[in-house]
Protein backbone atom coordinates (compact mmCIF):
# COMPACT_ATOMS: atom_id res chain seq x y z
CA UNK A 1 0.00 0.00 0.00
CA UNK A 2 1.47 3.46 -0.94
CA UNK A 3 1.67 6.42 1.96
CA UNK A 4 -1.21 8.16 0.24
CA UNK A 5 -3.33 5.05 0.77
CA UNK A 6 -1.98 4.22 4.06
CA UNK A 7 -2.51 8.20 5.41
CA UNK A 8 -6.29 7.47 3.90
CA UNK A 9 -6.67 4.42 6.01
CA UNK A 10 -5.38 6.13 9.42
CA UNK A 11 -7.16 9.51 8.57
CA UNK A 12 -10.20 6.95 8.34
CA UNK A 13 -9.71 4.89 11.42
CA UNK A 14 -9.13 8.30 13.74
CA UNK A 15 -12.24 10.03 12.80
CA UNK A 16 -14.44 6.67 12.81
CA UNK A 17 -13.26 5.71 16.56
CA UNK A 18 -14.20 9.65 16.87
CA UNK A 19 -10.16 9.47 18.48
CA UNK A 20 -10.40 13.12 16.57
CA UNK A 21 -12.76 15.66 15.52
CA UNK A 22 -10.42 16.81 12.64
CA UNK A 23 -7.98 15.27 10.20
CA UNK A 24 -5.64 18.74 8.95
CA UNK A 25 -3.31 17.51 5.53
CA UNK A 26 -3.47 18.04 2.04
CA UNK A 27 -5.57 17.60 -1.01
CA UNK A 28 -4.84 18.27 -4.47
CA UNK A 29 -5.56 21.65 -5.45
CA UNK A 30 -7.05 23.01 -8.93
CA UNK A 31 -3.40 24.05 -9.92
CA UNK A 32 -1.09 21.42 -11.28
CA UNK A 33 2.01 20.61 -9.13
CA UNK A 34 0.40 22.09 -6.17
CA UNK A 35 -1.70 20.82 -3.03
CA UNK A 36 -4.01 22.42 -0.90
CA UNK A 37 -4.18 22.33 3.17
CA UNK A 38 -7.02 20.43 3.92
CA UNK A 39 -9.65 19.59 6.79
CA UNK A 40 -11.38 16.85 7.09
CA UNK A 41 -14.11 16.25 9.65
CA UNK A 42 -16.26 13.22 8.32
CA UNK A 43 -14.31 10.37 7.58
CA UNK A 44 -16.70 9.74 4.01
CA UNK A 45 -14.41 12.58 2.61
CA UNK A 46 -10.64 10.91 3.97
CA UNK A 47 -10.47 10.14 0.03
CA UNK A 48 -9.67 13.82 -0.47
CA UNK A 49 -6.31 13.26 1.26
CA UNK A 50 -3.62 13.09 -0.87
CA UNK A 51 0.44 12.72 -0.30
CA UNK A 52 2.70 13.15 -3.11
CA UNK A 53 6.10 15.36 -3.15
CA UNK A 54 3.92 18.72 -3.86
CA UNK A 55 2.91 18.67 -0.05
CA UNK A 56 4.53 21.53 0.69
CA UNK A 57 3.08 23.38 3.22
CA UNK A 58 3.81 23.26 7.00
CA UNK A 59 0.73 22.12 8.74
CA UNK A 60 1.93 23.17 12.23
CA UNK A 61 0.29 25.94 12.03
CA UNK A 62 -3.14 25.05 11.69
CA UNK A 63 -2.81 23.71 15.46
CA UNK A 64 -2.60 26.45 17.75
CA UNK A 65 -4.74 28.10 19.44
CA UNK A 66 -7.06 24.38 18.48
CA UNK A 67 -9.82 23.61 21.36
CA UNK A 68 -10.47 20.34 19.34
CA UNK A 69 -8.99 17.04 18.89
CA UNK A 70 -6.96 17.31 15.36
CA UNK A 71 -4.79 14.74 13.64
CA UNK A 72 -2.50 16.70 11.51
CA UNK A 73 -0.25 14.82 8.84
CA UNK A 74 3.23 16.03 9.85
CA UNK A 75 6.64 15.56 7.58
CA UNK A 76 9.86 15.02 8.87
CA UNK A 77 10.08 19.66 9.52
CA UNK A 78 6.72 19.47 10.31
CA UNK A 79 7.03 17.35 13.54
CA UNK A 80 9.88 19.48 14.27
CA UNK A 81 7.70 22.61 14.36
CA UNK A 82 5.01 20.93 16.31
CA UNK A 83 7.74 20.05 18.73
CA UNK A 84 8.58 23.69 19.28
CA UNK A 85 5.43 24.80 19.29
CA UNK A 86 4.50 22.52 22.32
CA UNK A 87 7.81 23.39 23.96
CA UNK A 88 6.20 26.67 23.95
CA UNK A 89 2.97 25.92 25.00
CA UNK A 90 1.61 26.83 22.04
CA UNK A 91 -0.03 23.12 21.59
CA UNK A 92 -1.53 20.76 24.11
CA UNK A 93 0.14 17.61 23.21
CA UNK A 94 -2.71 15.99 24.46
CA UNK A 95 -4.89 17.04 22.13
CA UNK A 96 -3.17 16.43 18.39
CA UNK A 97 -2.07 13.20 16.81
CA UNK A 98 0.43 13.41 14.32
CA UNK A 99 0.70 10.95 11.59
CA UNK A 100 4.13 11.05 10.43
CA UNK A 101 5.16 10.49 6.66
CA UNK A 102 8.74 10.22 6.18
CA UNK A 103 9.45 12.71 3.80
CA UNK A 104 11.68 12.15 0.38
CA UNK A 105 12.12 16.20 -0.24
CA UNK A 106 9.36 18.73 -1.87
CA UNK A 107 9.21 19.82 -5.29
CA UNK A 108 9.79 23.11 -5.23
CA UNK A 109 7.04 24.41 -7.85
CA UNK A 110 9.21 28.07 -8.73
CA UNK A 111 12.05 25.73 -9.92
CA UNK A 112 9.96 24.28 -12.59
CA UNK A 113 8.68 27.00 -13.82
CA UNK A 114 11.44 28.73 -14.31
CA UNK A 115 13.15 25.56 -16.03
CA UNK A 116 10.44 25.39 -18.40
CA UNK A 117 11.19 29.53 -18.68
CA UNK A 118 7.52 30.10 -17.09
CA UNK A 119 5.93 27.99 -19.28
CA UNK A 120 2.06 27.65 -19.41
CA UNK A 121 1.57 24.22 -17.66
CA UNK A 122 -1.81 23.01 -17.39
CA UNK A 123 -1.14 19.30 -16.50
CA UNK A 124 1.13 17.32 -14.57
CA UNK A 125 0.96 13.99 -13.99
CA UNK A 126 3.70 12.06 -11.40
CA UNK A 127 4.69 8.72 -12.01
CA UNK A 128 7.45 7.02 -9.25
CA UNK A 129 9.76 9.91 -9.54
CA UNK A 130 9.05 11.72 -12.48
CA UNK A 131 6.56 14.34 -13.31
CA UNK A 132 4.91 14.67 -16.75
CA UNK A 133 4.11 17.97 -17.05
CA UNK A 134 1.96 19.46 -20.24
CA UNK A 135 0.68 22.65 -21.56
CA UNK A 136 -0.45 23.83 -24.66
CA UNK A 137 2.09 22.68 -27.42
CA UNK A 138 4.93 20.58 -25.08
CA UNK A 139 5.22 18.21 -22.86
CA UNK A 140 8.11 17.75 -20.26
CA UNK A 141 9.61 14.73 -17.88
CA UNK A 142 11.01 15.53 -14.90
CA UNK A 143 12.94 13.70 -12.47
CA UNK A 144 11.50 14.89 -8.82
CA UNK A 145 14.97 15.30 -7.25
CA UNK A 146 16.05 17.96 -9.81
CA UNK A 147 13.34 20.07 -8.65
CA UNK A 148 13.96 19.41 -4.70
CA UNK A 149 13.29 22.75 -2.57
CA UNK A 150 16.37 24.22 -1.26
CA UNK A 151 15.52 23.77 2.17
CA UNK A 152 14.69 19.86 1.40
CA UNK A 153 18.29 18.99 -0.49
CA UNK A 154 20.73 18.81 2.56
CA UNK A 155 17.55 18.49 5.11
CA UNK A 156 18.70 17.01 8.33
CA UNK A 157 15.50 15.31 9.73
CA UNK A 158 13.60 13.77 6.98
CA UNK A 159 11.66 11.20 9.40
CA UNK A 160 9.53 12.83 11.49
CA UNK A 161 10.62 13.39 15.23
CA UNK A 162 7.39 13.17 17.31
CA UNK A 163 4.30 10.97 15.63
CA UNK A 164 1.68 9.35 17.27
CA UNK A 165 0.91 6.75 13.74
CA UNK A 166 3.55 6.15 11.84
CA UNK A 167 3.54 6.41 7.73
CA UNK A 168 5.63 3.73 6.18
CA UNK A 169 9.38 3.23 6.61
CA UNK A 170 11.99 5.07 7.28
CA UNK A 171 13.35 7.13 4.75
CA UNK A 172 16.95 7.11 4.83
CA UNK A 173 18.82 10.85 5.94
CA UNK A 174 20.76 12.81 3.12
CA UNK A 175 24.12 14.33 3.98
CA UNK A 176 23.03 17.46 5.48
CA UNK A 177 27.13 18.38 6.09
CA UNK A 178 27.02 20.96 3.16
CA UNK A 179 23.50 22.62 4.43
CA UNK A 180 25.40 25.91 5.26
CA UNK A 181 26.98 26.13 2.14
CA UNK A 182 25.23 29.22 1.09
CA UNK A 183 25.89 30.61 4.34
CA UNK A 184 29.79 29.69 4.12
CA UNK A 185 30.47 31.10 0.93
CA UNK A 186 28.68 34.77 1.99
CA UNK A 187 30.85 34.40 5.22
CA UNK A 188 33.50 34.20 3.08
CA UNK A 189 32.87 37.32 1.34
CA UNK A 190 34.20 40.78 2.43
CA UNK A 191 31.67 42.91 5.13
CA UNK A 192 31.11 45.28 1.76
CA UNK A 193 30.27 42.81 -0.63
CA UNK A 194 27.87 41.26 2.22
CA UNK A 195 26.19 44.23 2.68
CA UNK A 196 26.17 44.71 -1.45
CA UNK A 197 24.38 41.65 -1.80
CA UNK A 198 22.05 41.81 1.47
CA UNK A 199 20.98 45.11 -0.11
CA UNK A 200 20.10 43.97 -3.51
CA UNK A 201 18.59 41.01 -2.32
CA UNK A 202 16.46 42.62 0.58
CA UNK A 203 15.29 45.40 -2.16
CA UNK A 204 13.45 42.91 -3.68
CA UNK A 205 11.29 42.35 -0.74
CA UNK A 206 7.60 44.96 -0.89
CA UNK A 207 7.14 44.23 3.21
CA UNK A 208 3.89 42.36 2.13
CA UNK A 209 4.52 40.04 5.39
CA UNK A 210 3.98 36.72 3.60
CA UNK A 211 6.52 35.27 5.63
CA UNK A 212 5.35 36.01 8.88
CA UNK A 213 2.12 34.47 7.96
CA UNK A 214 3.31 31.54 6.57
CA UNK A 215 5.72 30.79 9.15
CA UNK A 216 4.02 28.11 11.33
CA UNK A 217 6.23 29.79 14.57
CA UNK A 218 5.31 33.49 14.50
CA UNK A 219 2.59 33.46 16.60
CA UNK A 220 2.60 36.67 18.66
CA UNK A 221 -0.88 38.21 18.75
CA UNK A 222 0.29 41.65 17.78
CA UNK A 223 3.94 41.53 15.73
CA UNK A 224 6.80 43.83 16.15
CA UNK A 225 5.89 45.13 12.41
CA UNK A 226 2.32 46.23 14.07
CA UNK A 227 3.14 47.98 16.92
CA UNK A 228 2.85 51.44 16.58
CA UNK A 229 3.92 52.30 20.25
CA UNK A 230 7.16 52.12 20.24
CA UNK A 231 7.18 51.75 16.45
CA UNK A 232 9.97 49.42 16.10
CA UNK A 233 10.23 48.79 12.22
CA UNK A 234 9.36 52.27 9.66
CA UNK A 235 6.86 51.13 7.39
CA UNK A 236 8.39 53.44 4.31
CA UNK A 237 10.14 51.19 1.42
CA UNK A 238 13.59 52.99 2.75
CA UNK A 239 16.24 49.61 2.69
CA UNK A 240 17.00 50.01 6.35
CA UNK A 241 13.34 49.47 7.28
CA UNK A 242 13.02 46.41 5.42
CA UNK A 243 16.53 44.68 6.63
CA UNK A 244 15.40 45.98 10.31
CA UNK A 245 12.41 43.63 9.27
CA UNK A 246 14.24 41.39 7.73
CA UNK A 247 16.81 41.50 10.81
CA UNK A 248 14.55 41.20 13.56
CA UNK A 249 12.04 38.11 11.88
CA UNK A 250 15.00 36.04 11.36
CA UNK A 251 16.21 36.81 14.68
CA UNK A 252 12.83 36.18 16.61
CA UNK A 253 13.41 32.36 15.32
CA UNK A 254 16.74 32.04 16.67
CA UNK A 255 16.93 28.45 17.93
CA UNK A 256 13.22 27.78 16.97
CA UNK A 257 13.76 27.67 13.10
CA UNK A 258 12.67 24.39 11.69
CA UNK A 259 14.10 24.90 8.26
CA UNK A 260 10.79 24.35 6.51
CA UNK A 261 10.78 26.74 4.10
CA UNK A 262 7.52 27.79 4.41
CA UNK A 263 8.56 31.79 4.35
CA UNK A 264 10.57 31.26 1.24
CA UNK A 265 8.09 29.68 -0.10
CA UNK A 266 5.78 31.81 0.65
CA UNK A 267 7.15 34.87 -0.66
CA UNK A 268 5.78 36.49 -3.72
CA UNK A 269 9.19 38.24 -5.07
CA UNK A 270 12.16 35.35 -4.39
CA UNK A 271 13.76 36.80 -1.83
CA UNK A 272 16.12 34.14 -0.06
CA UNK A 273 14.86 34.97 3.13
CA UNK A 274 16.36 31.83 4.73
CA UNK A 275 20.39 32.90 4.20
CA UNK A 276 18.90 34.82 7.47
CA UNK A 277 17.77 31.64 9.27
CA UNK A 278 19.68 29.73 7.98
CA UNK A 279 22.92 31.49 9.61
CA UNK A 280 21.05 31.86 13.27
CA UNK A 281 20.71 28.09 13.07
CA UNK A 282 24.18 27.84 12.16
CA UNK A 283 25.41 30.12 14.79
CA UNK A 284 23.60 28.29 17.32
CA UNK A 285 24.87 25.13 16.56
CA UNK A 286 28.52 26.38 16.84
CA UNK A 287 27.57 28.66 19.92
CA UNK A 288 25.40 26.36 22.07
CA UNK A 289 24.94 23.46 20.45
CA UNK A 290 21.53 23.27 20.30
CA UNK A 291 19.01 22.20 17.41
CA UNK A 292 15.51 23.67 17.67
CA UNK A 293 12.76 20.93 17.73
CA UNK A 294 13.84 17.92 18.46
CA UNK A 295 13.16 16.87 22.13
CA UNK A 296 10.06 17.01 24.19
CA UNK A 297 10.27 19.46 27.42
CA UNK A 298 13.77 21.25 25.68
CA UNK A 299 13.61 25.05 25.71
CA UNK A 300 14.65 26.62 23.22
CA UNK A 301 18.23 28.53 22.91
CA UNK A 302 16.99 32.03 24.07
CA UNK A 303 15.28 30.19 27.13
CA UNK A 304 18.24 29.28 28.37
CA UNK A 305 21.99 29.79 29.06
CA UNK A 306 25.08 27.94 30.66
CA UNK A 307 27.71 29.74 32.80
CA UNK A 308 30.55 28.59 29.94
CA UNK A 309 28.69 30.18 27.06
CA UNK A 310 31.32 31.98 24.27
CA UNK A 311 31.96 35.07 25.18
CA UNK A 312 35.17 36.31 23.22
CA UNK A 313 33.25 38.75 21.43
CA UNK A 314 32.12 40.74 24.85
CA UNK A 315 35.20 43.10 25.86
CA UNK B 1 38.23 53.08 5.38
CA UNK B 2 36.04 55.89 4.01
CA UNK B 3 36.91 59.38 3.61
CA UNK B 4 35.78 61.12 7.28
CA UNK B 5 34.52 64.43 7.27
CA UNK B 6 36.07 67.71 8.59
CA UNK B 7 35.42 67.79 12.28
CA UNK B 8 33.29 64.72 12.60
CA UNK B 9 33.31 63.50 16.25
CA UNK B 10 31.98 59.64 16.22
CA UNK B 11 28.45 59.54 18.06
CA UNK B 12 28.17 56.36 20.31
CA UNK B 13 25.13 55.03 22.26
CA UNK B 14 26.04 53.42 25.37
CA UNK B 15 23.11 50.96 27.67
CA UNK B 16 24.36 51.00 30.82
CA UNK B 17 23.46 48.25 32.93
CA UNK B 18 22.49 50.79 36.45
CA UNK B 19 24.04 48.19 38.95
CA UNK B 20 27.56 47.56 37.45
CA UNK B 21 28.33 49.54 34.51
CA UNK B 22 26.13 52.87 34.91
CA UNK B 23 28.35 52.93 38.64
CA UNK B 24 31.31 51.57 36.45
CA UNK B 25 31.00 54.80 34.31
CA UNK B 26 30.35 57.32 37.57
CA UNK B 27 33.32 56.11 39.20
CA UNK B 28 34.80 56.90 36.82
CA UNK B 29 33.89 60.34 36.47
CA UNK B 30 34.62 60.63 40.56
CA UNK B 31 37.75 59.29 39.98
CA UNK B 32 38.40 61.63 37.35
CA UNK B 33 39.37 59.18 34.49
CA UNK B 34 39.89 60.50 31.12
CA UNK B 35 37.61 59.10 28.15
CA UNK B 36 36.48 60.25 25.29
CA UNK B 37 33.32 62.71 25.51
CA UNK B 38 31.60 60.77 22.60
CA UNK B 39 28.77 58.25 24.11
CA UNK B 40 25.38 59.28 25.24
CA UNK B 41 24.61 57.05 27.99
CA UNK B 42 21.18 55.21 28.43
CA UNK B 43 20.21 53.53 31.81
CA UNK B 44 19.08 50.23 31.79
CA UNK B 45 18.14 48.20 34.77
CA UNK B 46 20.15 45.19 33.76
CA UNK B 47 21.48 44.19 30.58
CA UNK B 48 19.31 41.95 29.97
CA UNK B 49 16.72 44.79 29.40
CA UNK B 50 18.40 45.57 26.86
CA UNK B 51 16.49 44.50 23.86
CA UNK B 52 18.52 43.30 20.34
CA UNK B 53 15.84 45.97 18.68
CA UNK B 54 17.84 49.05 20.57
CA UNK B 55 20.85 47.90 18.70
CA UNK B 56 19.15 48.18 15.22
CA UNK B 57 17.13 51.04 15.99
CA UNK B 58 20.27 53.28 17.00
CA UNK B 59 22.10 52.52 13.41
CA UNK B 60 18.90 53.31 11.90
CA UNK B 61 18.59 56.76 13.54
CA UNK B 62 22.14 57.21 12.50
CA UNK B 63 24.74 56.47 16.24
CA UNK B 64 28.23 55.77 14.39
CA UNK B 65 28.18 52.94 17.14
CA UNK B 66 26.24 50.87 20.23
CA UNK B 67 28.07 49.81 23.14
CA UNK B 68 26.10 47.48 25.32
CA UNK B 69 27.44 47.18 29.31
CA UNK B 70 26.73 45.06 32.19
CA UNK B 71 27.65 43.14 34.87
CA UNK B 72 30.55 40.13 34.86
CA UNK B 73 28.79 36.67 34.65
CA UNK B 74 28.00 35.85 37.83
CA UNK B 75 27.30 38.79 39.43
CA UNK B 76 23.93 40.26 37.77
CA UNK B 77 22.02 42.22 40.40
CA UNK B 78 19.03 39.89 39.11
CA UNK B 79 20.99 36.94 38.93
CA UNK B 80 20.87 35.87 35.08
CA UNK B 81 20.10 38.81 33.04
CA UNK B 82 23.72 39.31 31.62
CA UNK B 83 23.48 35.60 30.95
CA UNK B 84 20.44 35.70 28.63
CA UNK B 85 21.86 38.90 27.38
CA UNK B 86 24.94 37.46 26.49
CA UNK B 87 23.51 34.31 24.66
CA UNK B 88 20.60 37.32 22.67
CA UNK B 89 23.82 39.28 21.67
CA UNK B 90 26.29 36.42 20.37
CA UNK B 91 23.28 35.82 17.77
CA UNK B 92 22.79 38.92 16.88
CA UNK B 93 26.48 40.69 16.70
CA UNK B 94 27.25 37.54 14.14
CA UNK B 95 23.93 38.54 12.46
CA UNK B 96 24.39 42.53 11.92
CA UNK B 97 28.47 41.29 10.66
CA UNK B 98 26.72 38.72 8.22
CA UNK B 99 24.19 41.67 6.57
CA UNK B 100 27.24 43.63 5.95
CA UNK B 101 27.01 45.84 8.97
CA UNK B 102 30.91 47.01 9.66
CA UNK B 103 32.64 44.69 12.49
CA UNK B 104 33.43 47.72 15.46
CA UNK B 105 30.04 49.18 15.06
CA UNK B 106 28.31 47.16 17.89
CA UNK B 107 30.41 46.45 21.28
CA UNK B 108 29.91 44.57 24.64
CA UNK B 109 31.22 44.84 27.88
CA UNK B 110 31.54 43.52 31.48
CA UNK B 111 32.21 46.65 33.55
CA UNK B 112 31.39 46.20 37.61
CA UNK B 113 30.94 49.07 39.50
CA UNK B 114 34.49 49.37 41.03
CA UNK B 115 35.88 49.24 36.94
CA UNK B 116 36.08 52.98 36.69
CA UNK B 117 39.23 52.60 34.66
CA UNK B 118 38.30 49.55 32.78
CA UNK B 119 34.87 51.89 32.02
CA UNK B 120 37.16 54.45 30.68
CA UNK B 121 39.60 52.08 28.53
CA UNK B 122 36.37 50.52 27.09
CA UNK B 123 34.63 53.86 25.80
CA UNK B 124 38.35 54.68 24.18
CA UNK B 125 38.64 51.33 22.53
CA UNK B 126 34.76 51.54 21.17
CA UNK B 127 35.31 55.22 20.24
CA UNK B 128 38.75 54.34 18.64
CA UNK B 129 37.42 51.61 16.76
CA UNK B 130 34.04 53.37 15.52
CA UNK B 131 36.28 56.36 14.77
CA UNK B 132 38.59 54.01 12.31
CA UNK B 133 35.17 53.15 10.19
CA UNK B 134 33.98 56.60 10.08
CA UNK B 135 30.37 57.83 9.52
CA UNK B 136 27.69 55.29 9.75
CA UNK B 137 26.54 54.90 6.61
CA UNK B 138 24.74 51.39 5.89
CA UNK B 139 21.28 50.69 7.78
CA UNK B 140 20.98 54.71 8.12
CA UNK B 141 17.56 55.69 7.37
CA UNK B 142 17.88 57.81 4.73
CA UNK B 143 15.42 60.64 6.20
CA UNK B 144 17.53 60.26 9.09
CA UNK B 145 20.73 60.80 6.87
CA UNK B 146 19.01 64.37 5.19
CA UNK B 147 17.91 65.57 8.90
CA UNK B 148 14.04 65.34 8.00
CA UNK B 149 11.70 63.86 10.56
CA UNK B 150 8.92 60.99 10.19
Amino acid sequence: MDLQAQVRQAARKLLDDKQVDVVIGYEAADEPLRTTPCFIRDSQEVDRLVWNPFCEHNLAGYLQGRQDKAAVVAKGCDSRAIVVLINESQVQRDNITVIGVPCGGIVERKKIYRHLQGADIREAVLEGDVITVKGPGFSAELKVEDFLAECCKFCSHRNPVLFDIKIGEDVPEVDSKEQYHEVARLEGSSSEERWEFFKKELSKCVRCYACREACPLCYCKQCFTDQSLPAWVGKTDDISDTMAFHIMRAYHTTGRCVDCGNCERACPNDVQIRLLTKKIEKDVKELFGSEAGLEIGEKTSMMVYKENDPQDFIK
Amino acid sequence: MQEQPENWEPRIIAFLCSWCSYAGADLAGVSRCQYPPNIRVIKLPCSGRANPFYIIKSLQQGCDGVLISGCHPGECHYSSGNYYARRRFAIMKRLLEYIGVEEGRVHFSWVSASEGEKFAKVVSEVTEAVRKLGPARRLVKNEFESGATI
